[in-house]
């Protein structure tokens, strides 16, 4: 074939962009692809496929796509993990001339992979997941506002994990670190795929993140049960409403800065070249207008989650909920009032560097007062120190450290010695592992029993808990030294062989916290095989307090039969107390969304879209596009959008429940 | 009291003596400074953090599930008083951190001129502070002394106890200048120019470096940074001089292609001219200065005839491989005047074929035509020679 013909059909992708070359990538495929095609042989001798499309990948029903998120977020978690192994790996070992294992083509792009997957598709699908999940039962809902769309924007976070995920075997990642600054992101300096993989991965999941959001708001505004006002939703609920705001709010920035950047890259406009106008400082500010509230984005739904578990964990109401909801909506709003000091090196002037530095740390005051909620939560309460309430006592511990050296970094002149080093990056792990990861594994270890109607096994949990959190300790106190030593991030080779000892503790931290991974792992495979002992006949596990515990464990497609009437914060606890008795007669038809394949199937079409924008097969652009459109708009003529549950059905399953209470009394 | 301090600094002594904190105890005024405000927040936030960390573990403890003992109050999710102090609490400290950091923001702004030697000492106003030019290329560095007219690439000295003003760009990415023992770093950037004013007390020798990662070569980005007594310093001046080596545009050009962990340069002779051009974009003879450009658009620019001035210059002119869809990377020519007799270009001008007007000298004519068909689905087009 004529090269003008291979070109017209595969763009630029060639043979050569399969990294054959890189021994690493080639064994790292090797694995992939068997156990791939394990699951995939596995998944067919067992006659799953047509069960998991029928139940699973076209349901729209908010807690098996909140299930599925994840397990879409764990699974990418051992990605962006493995990552961080390599990274501290290549730090532990190039020291004395050593160039250590991995070459900078290689290391660029595993640093600016581990960032990129760890923030959007690891800690952005627990997030969502454990909302989508959580917040229709907790506010007596049957389902979110628009569940067709709650499947597409799945998909589409999937969309974008598949591109990144193609990278590591079909070309290559990008290699500007994870926010991809321009110029060095700009085609001049990086002129391959590494930086369209980025573009389109975050273009792509950023769709569905922001339906996701308009999906939760709309919900959480309008489908709350009667009864249920603002100031009497659950705390996990209106931090999930704050978050959903700022991702409506601040996700679009990102598209933006995105599609500014590509047009830069694809026709050569100069949005962020130093001419014509353009300038890189630009992006900056723009890619961090998203980013600052992203990080609270994902850190608000994890305060949510710690003020259920205190609470719950301590048989008390939760302190101040007046004020912990008035904390929620102040950091809301401040968190795009600091983007700033995330580049306080940058050049401006004094004043605009000391008002981003105090609006930052005038953030840390309603953090501070949730903090003293909590502790107040505890305080003559009852504490049952389970898995969840561990994670949070963890979480508390390590926060305040994560706060305080992040105020420090607020301060214009420490930030100046501190900005990029290795000191930034203990502390953006430090509250990011310490808040965020922390509170998704209290979520996942508080929801799972009712999720899957069994509790999580302890012992594999306490063990991967006290791996997690020595792992951190020991992977992040030494880079905080490190920084303070002026050692600066990203580095791939060093040369003060002082240093050395502090790497391999950190990468000795990095290991226990996989050890914390696996046990995690082998957690789920027990629970499951120990899954009648450690049933859940009660629907409410942990004597909880909030609607959620109120339905049976797994909760019907439907949620409730009856739509509860809510008359205090703790709605459930509440119900308990008036000695609430379960309706046993006069149920109804149940009104209910339709499965619809729409949703994989038009995120399908979007990824293939992207990965021919990539590799410049415009054929395969277009085309995705058109067929993008049509299914769309072919969507819109689908009348069989919902059906009826038949009362008889809703009475075999509330019969049945009935007589699991029974047998649990 | 003071035996107290001691004794409670002991085991920091310990860890310190071990390694080298340079960010702790650097050689510099201004990292000293900026060192005192870390350790001044830090004290500040360790009053509320250490009693919130302590009551999580008391209240953890005490109110334990098996200890029946400890009251219980399932009802009790308020208390006026105890939230004031929880919000003031916080609210205090940041108000006292909030009025140190806009004093030491502005006190430490890298733009400020110094002030001061050290604590003990003000700034002697009738001598000049020593000037440098930094360049950050892909990936070493280049200083320039305009008042000695050396440059060096990856080394840089200065005497102790002069204030030195450091005027910073890049020639490609950013890049961040940092010498952690000398003072906070600051962004270079491409065409863009920040300033940084420092001194530095302590004679030796200290580790500089980009902390903004820029590349595959960022790793080997560093350089020595010797502060030197005055002798020591004339000296190494007369040692760069002697060695000969002279850096024009032609040089710096070849300089400029990336490279790795080069090893260090001296030159004896510099184009006096040739940091203005770097800022400006405009080394390669022939190139329209940024600034003449700004100059022109500030004036309105030049009409419909001044198109061409919106077509970028090309800083990237080793990397650019120009974009798919777009034009060819191209620049404006620069106008000939008396101080730049090179402003035109140094390539045969060829006599323009069509009759309509010449927008520019030695200027390729934009391709304003639609994109060829061929090239819009082949891929790339030829590299660009500009």
């Amino acid at each position: 074939m004529s090269p003008d013909l291979l070109k017209l059909i595969f763009g630029r992708l060639t043979i050569e962009s399969l990294p054959l070359h890189e021994p690493i990538v080639v064994g790292t495929f090797a694995v992939v692809a068997t156990g791939g095609l394990v699951m995939f042989a596995g998944l067919t001798y067992f006659r799953v496929w047509g069960y998991l499309w029928r139940e699973w990948f076209t349901s729209v029903d908010h807690k098996r796509i909140g299930i599925m998120y994840m397990i879409l977020g764990i699974v990418m978690l051992l990605r962006g993990f493995a990552d961080a192994l390599m990274m501290r790996l290549q730090q532990a070992l190039a020291f004395g001339g050593s160039e250590g294992y991995l070459n900078a083509h290689h290391y660029d792009q595993v640093f600016t992979a581990h960032g990129v997957i760890m923030i959007f598709f690891v800690a952005m699908p627990l997030v969502t997941g454990l909302m989508n999940f959580v917040v229709p039962l907790q506010i007596g809902a049957r389902d979110v506002s628009f569940p067709f769309l709650n499947n597409f924007s799945f998909w589409m976070t999937v969309g974008g994990a598949v591109l990144v995920m193609a990278s590591l075997f079909i070309g290559e990642f990008a290699r500007t670190g994870w926010l991809a600054y321009p110029p060095l992101s700009n085609i001049g300096y990086s002129p391959d795929v590494g930086v369209d993989y980025y573009i389109w991965g975050l273009q792509v999941a950023g769709v569905g993140t922001t339906l996701s959001g308009i999906n939760l708001i709309c919900t959480i505004v309008k489908l709350r049960a009667p009864g249920m006002t603002m100031m009497r939703m659950p705390v996990f609920t209106w931090t999930s409403l704050c978050t959903n705001v700022l991702i409506v709010a601040s996700f679009p920035v990102l598209t933006v800065v995105l599609a500014l950047l590509s047009l830069d890259r694809y026709v050569g406009t100069n949005f962020f070249t130093n001419d014509f106008g353009g300038s890189p400082m630009m992006y900056v500010n723009l890619i961090w207008i998203w980013g600052h509230p992203e990080v609270y984005i994902l850190v608000l739904p994890a305060f949510g989650i710690f003020s259920e578990v205190t609470s719950t964990f301590s048989g008390k109401r939760l302190f101040g909920y007046t004020s912990m909801v008035y904390a929620t909506v102040v950091i809301t709003i401040l968190s795009y009032l600091v983007w700033l000091h995330h580049f306080f090196t940058m050049g401006s002037g004094a004043s605009v560097n000391s008002f981003f530095g105090i609006t930052t740390m005038i953030i840390s005051i309603p953090t501070g007062a949730k903090m003293f909620n909590w502790l107040f939560t505890m305080y003559r309460g009852r504490i049952r120190f389970e898995l969840p309430m561990m994670w949070t006592i963890a979480f508390m511990l390590t926060f305040v450290l994560g706060g305080m050296t992040g105020v420090l970094l607020a301060v214009p002149p420490a930030d100046f010695v501190l900005h990029n080093s290795l000191f930034l990056i203990a502390h953006f792990h430090n509250v990011i592992i310490g808040g965020v990861v922390f509170g998704a594994f209290a979520g996942i270890g508080y929801w799972f029993p009712k999720a899957f109607g069994f509790k999580l096994d302890p012992f594999w949990g306490k063990l991967s808990f006290w791996f997690w959190v020595t792992g951190f300790y020991l992977a992040f106190m030494p880079l905080y030294v490190l920084g303070l030593m002026g050692v600066t991030r990203r580095l791939r080779v060093f040369d003060d062989p002082g240093l050395q000892i502090w790497f391999i503790v950190a990468g000795i931290g990095a290991f226990l916290v996989f050890l914390g991974i696996l046990s995690m792992l082998m957690q789920f495979a027990v629970s499951f095989l120990k899954r009648e002992q450690l049933k859940d006949v009660t629907g409410d596990p942990w004597d909880a307090r909030t609607l959620e515990w109120a339905t049976s464990s797994p909760p019907p497609a439907y949620n409730f039969a009856f739509t509860p009437v809510v008359h205090d914060n703790d709605a459930w606890w509440d119900m308990k107390k008036r000695g609430y008795v379960r309706p046993l007669l006069g149920f109804k038809p149940i009104h209910m969304p339709s499965n619809t394949s729409t949703g994989i199937i038009l995120a399908g079409f979007a990824t293939a879209m992207g990965f021919g924008l990539i590799w410049y097969i415009w054929w395969l652009a277009a085309a995705s596009f058109i067929a993008l459109l049509a299914v769309g708009i072919g969507h819109t003529f689908n009348y069989q959008r919902d059906f009826d549950i038949p009362a008889d059905e809703v009475i075999r399953t509330e019969d049945a429940r009935t007589k699991l209470l029974a047998g649990a009394k | 009291m003071s035996r107290l301090k001691i004794l409670a600094l002991l085991p920091l002594a310990v860890a310190l003596s071990g390694c080298n904190y340079i960010v702790l105890a650097p050689a510099g005024d201004i990292a000293a400074q900026q060192r005192d405000l870390v350790v001044i927040s830090t004290v500040l936030m360790l009053l509320i953090v250490v009693p919130v960390m302590a009551l999580t573990v008391l209240f953890a403890w005490r109110y334990r599930q098996t200890n029946t003992t400890a009251r219980y109050e399932p009802d009790w999710d308020h208390s006026t008083k105890l939230e004031l102090v929880i919000w003031s609490a916080p609210l205090l400290i940041i108000v006292c951190l909030g009025a140190l950091t806009w004093m030491g923001t502005h006190l430490l702004d890298p733009y400020r001129t110094l002030g001061r030697i050290n604590a003990e000492r003000a700034v002697d106003q009738s001598k000049s502070p020593l000037e440098v030019d930094v360049v950050a290329l892909d990936w070493k560095w280049l200083f320039i002394y305009p008042d000695y007219g050396i440059a060096t690439v990856n080394e840089l000295a200065a005497p102790v106890n002069r204030p030195i003003n450091f005027r910073i760009t890049a020639s490609s990415v950013m890049n961040s200048f940092y010498i952690p023992a000398l003072a906070g770093q600051i962004y270079a950037m491409p065409g863009m120019e920040t300033k940084l004013h420092a001194v530095v007390n302590h004679s030796g020798t200290y580790k500089g470096f980009s902390a903004n990662y820029s590349g595959a070569g960022f790793s080997g980005m560093h350089f020595a940074f010797h502060a030197l007594d005055d002798k020591g310093f004339d000296g190494w001046i007369a040692g760069a001089k002697s060695a000969g080596g002279s850096l024009g545009r032609a040089e710096y050009l070849q300089l400029e292609k990336p490279s790795q962990n080069e090893p260090v340069r001296r030159y004896g002779t510099i184009d006096s001219d040739l940091y203005r051009l770097i800022l400006n974009m405009c080394v390669e003879t022939g190139k329209m200065c940024q600034s003449e450009m700004m100059a022109i658009d500030a004036k309105g620019g030049l009409g419909h005839e001044g198109l061409n001035n919106t077509l970028p210059l090309a800083y990237d002119k080793y990397a650019r491989r120009g974009t798919t869809l777009g034009p060819e990377p191209t620049f404006v020519a620069g106008t000939c005047t008396p101080e730049a007799p090179q402003g035109q270009t140094t390539a045969a001008i060829k006599a323009p074929l069509d009759t309509a007007p010449l927008l520019g000298a030695g200027l390729k004519r934009p391709t304003f035509a639609p994109l060829k068909s061929s090239s819009f689905f082949l891929g790339q087009r030829p590299k660009s020679d500009s």
